[in-house]
């Protein structure tokens, strides 16, 4: 019986141990994290941008979509990638960066690039790459839903799959959509069709078109020297 | 169910005056194999139904990682859904569900207990692949949670819990029952698996539902899934192995000392290990570093179990040539082995920074979920049927085929994933390269892995018709095991 005892007692005391290392401590450590705030001639401003409701349903379609299975919302620091050279951030990102999003979307798998910036006007990733014909100056909503609907029409070497069931065709009636895809080639609909975008993947760009996490932080060095010099 | 009638009958010899201890023990354990033949029967089925759809879901996702626009048309044919799909129906319904039908028969045979009530077990089977179904058409139709590893929506969750519990507490009174003491090796396991796991899936389900705040959830997340792969499965597959090989080759285990140090050093370091998933991203260097040492710590077990078993086989390595169960149960073990070390030695900083978002974080856990649980969970299988259902299986042929195309199949499978994931990862360590064209470049090696898969198919395609055959008791005559060739019969 004293056996069986030691044994109910080593299983329990480890899970516990598991659950109180991995689990317990970083919820006590970082569970409360609170944005970061700059004291500025006696007036205190956050500078953590809030997220913007309207881009909640977008975060939605993220998630049933599985997005993150292939695209990853961290950038590493200097030392354990080449993140920051492939212009995806201008600084590693941390626990701060992640505390007001319901579901965060850090990823494990890299088939596409690190997304935690792609709304910022900052975001590259290897423009060398692009077709031409389509490269705007910023990745804005126009090239965004381009992208999603025919991806190798703007990355050539892309192993993206088309998302064309968040589009629709129509037919034009009187004026084209403001939001009508411009398609040419193998790509485009029949005369007098244009292909829209369905709400779903307005959302789904006013989400990524949300995503940036390049303000300073006290906590990362380098980002913010004004704050750090303090 | 008349398994009892059917199963092998010892002692249909008239019975001496006293029955001596050997016909005792033979009468006592075909009688506890009748009372589990009903809940195992059910429980091998239903998993080997999931394997087959496991089988389909992971042969179209691995087509898509090469060709992207295949079936991307459909939103419930797209990468996105499919591969959290697959690994549901893999995890928890082939691993769990064959893993658990193992579980209950090694505790009833350990114990020296019958199963009473063995309706329980069922219903607990029932709803927990009610609720997993429900999961999975769930994730299909685009209600996944978005929490990687806790797809499945807190409700179908709760379903799927209840009805571990009660496969669980049974489990537990089987060993509380227990008449044979001190319990041996694969019952400390087995115990461990059941404990753990329910705390580690309510927890987690319940820390999404909360939510926690940040990156704590993406914290809890990496831990269940790690809890999952190496606490629960590897848990049921070293208490499987510890039993099969020892009970085919018919020798005690080679040292009961190592076998106790490794399931300490496990039980300890396992738990710890979780915060690798996460290296390199945005949670504390602490969190980080407790992970890795721990799995480095975890040699002391991988050196004990390995050495344990492998020596334990010392001598008797033809039993490979002969005995199905050996040489599945063998195979697991020498993957494990592999996958422990390969690892330790990903989980260093200088090798995860190159390795942590490529495919080789997959090959390893297919490394580790088919390698070596599935193709252990195949060799109990092929031990435990014929001692349920009372005949032996028809063909040896049948059970070489599925081997082989088990064993190539996952070697390719995992060779494909793990030199893509290389190829990428030194490719993108240079910050010249062009990310798109390294993942087009790398993607040619997953043709390999869909090949694999086409492989593994077959195999299971085969195990299940085999599977089916016994079922409707279309087999040898019980008695003699179903070898590959007689002992003694060595191929030179």
């Amino acid at each position: 019986m004293n056996r069986s005892l030691n044994l109910f007692a080593g299983i329990i005391g480890s899970f516990a141990l598991s659950c109180y290392a991995l689990v317990l401590l970083p919820q006590q450590q970082l569970g409360g994290l609170q944005p970061q705030t700059v004291e500025d001639e006696g007036k205190i401003t956050e500078i953590y941008p809030i997220n913007n409701v309207a881009v909640e349903k977008g975060r939605a379609v993220y998630a049933s979509e599985g997005c993150f299975y292939c695209h990853t919302q961290q950038v590493r620091d200097a030392q354990n990638g080449t993140d920051l050279e492939r212009g995806w951030g201008v600084r590693r990102t941390v626990a701060r960066d992640y505390i007001f999003e319901k579901t965060l979307f850090l990823g494990s798998n890299r088939v596409g690039p690190d997304l935690a910036n792609v709304g910022s006007a900052k975001w590259r990733n290897e423009p060398v790459d692009e077709n031409p014909k389509y490269k705007p100056a910023k990745r804005d909503a126009a090239w965004q839903l381009l992208h999603l609907y025919a991806p190798r029409t703007v990355i050539k070497s892309s192993n993206m799959p088309p998302y064309r069931y968040l589009f629709e065709k129509k037919k034009i009636s009187g004026q084209r959509s403001a939001d009508a895809l411009a398609l040419t080639g193998a790509d485009a609909p029949e005369p007098g069709y244009e292909v829209v975008p369905k709400p779903a993947a307005k959302a789904l760009v006013a989400y990524l078109l949300s995503l940036d996490k390049s303000h300073p932080l006290k906590e990362v060095k380098g980002s913010a020297p004004e704050v750090a010099a303090k | 169910m008349t398994a009892a009638a059917l199963a092998p009958t010892p002692t249909a010899a008239p019975a001496p005056v006293a029955p001596s201890a050997a016909q005792v023990q033979t009468g006592e354990r075909a009688a506890i194999d009748a009372s589990a033949s009903g809940p195992v029967l059910f429980f091998f089925g239903n998993a080997i139904l999931w394997l087959l759809l496991a089988t389909v879901l992971g042969l179209i996702t691995s087509i898509q990682l090469h060709s992207p626009t295949f079936l991307a048309g459909w939103p419930i044919t797209t990468y996105g859904r499919l591969v959290p799909a697959y690994h549901n129906a893999l995890g928890y319904g082939w691993a769990t569900l064959a893993g658990m039908g193992v579980a209950i028969w090694l505790l009833a045979r350990l114990c020296r207990v019958q199963i009473k009530l063995p309706g329980v077990l069922i219903t607990g089977a029932i709803f927990w692949q009610v609720g997993l179904t429900v999961g999975i058409v769930q994730i299909l139709g685009g209600k996944s949670t978005g929490v990687e590893g806790l797809e499945i929506p807190g409700s179908a969750a709760v379903l799927m819990l209840f009805g571990y519990l009660l496969v669980g507490l049974w489990g537990a009174l089987l060993f509380g029952y227990r008449r044979e003491t001190p319990a041996y090796i694969s019952v400390w396991y087995l115990v461990a698996a059941l404990f753990w796991f329910p705390w580690t899936f309510g927890l987690a389900h319940l820390a999404v539902a909360l939510p926690v705040q940040g990156v704590v959830q993406s914290m809890i997340a990496a831990w269940a899934t790690q809890n999952f792969l190496h606490v629960f499965i590897t848990a049921i597959g070293l208490a499987t192995a510890y039993y099969l090989i020892p009970k085919v080759i018919d020798r005690p285990i080679h040292s009961y000392h190592l076998a106790s140090t490794g399931f300490w050093a496990f039980i300890l370091f396992s738990g710890l290990t979780g915060a690798v998933r996460l290296s390199g991203g945005p949670l504390p260097a602490w969190l980080i570093t407790l992970s890795i040492a721990a799995t480095i710590l975890l040699l002391v077990q991988l050196a004990t179990v390995s050495t344990n078993l492998l020596l334990t086989m010392r001598g008797q390595y033809h039993m490979v040539y002969h005995s199905p169960t050996v040489r599945f149960t063998v195979f697991g073990v020498i993957s494990f082995t592999i996958a422990s070390v390969i690892g330790l030695l990903s989980s260093l900083r200088s090798v995860d920074r190159l390795l942590h978002f490529t495919f080789f974080q997959s090959a390893q856990t297919h490394l580790l979920l088919y390698a070596f649980f599935s193709m252990v969970m195949f060799g109990a299988i092929y031990y435990i049927l014929p001692r349920l259902v009372g005949c032996e299986w028809l063909s040896s042929s049948l059970i070489s085929w599925h081997f082989l195309a088990s064993a190539y199949g996952v070697g390719v499978l995992v060779g494909g994933l793990a030199i893509g994931g290389l190829a990428s990862g030194a490719a993108l360590a240079n910050p010249e390269s062009i990310f798109s064209q390294v993942i087009e470049d790398t993607s040619r090696y997953y043709v390999a892995s869909t090949l694999a898969w086409v492989m593994i198919g077959v195999g299971h395609v085969i195990f299940a018709f085999h599977f089916l055959l016994m079922l409707f008791r279309i087999g040898q005559p019980g008695g003699e095991p179903t070898l590959f060739a007689p002992i003694g019969e060595e191929k030179h």
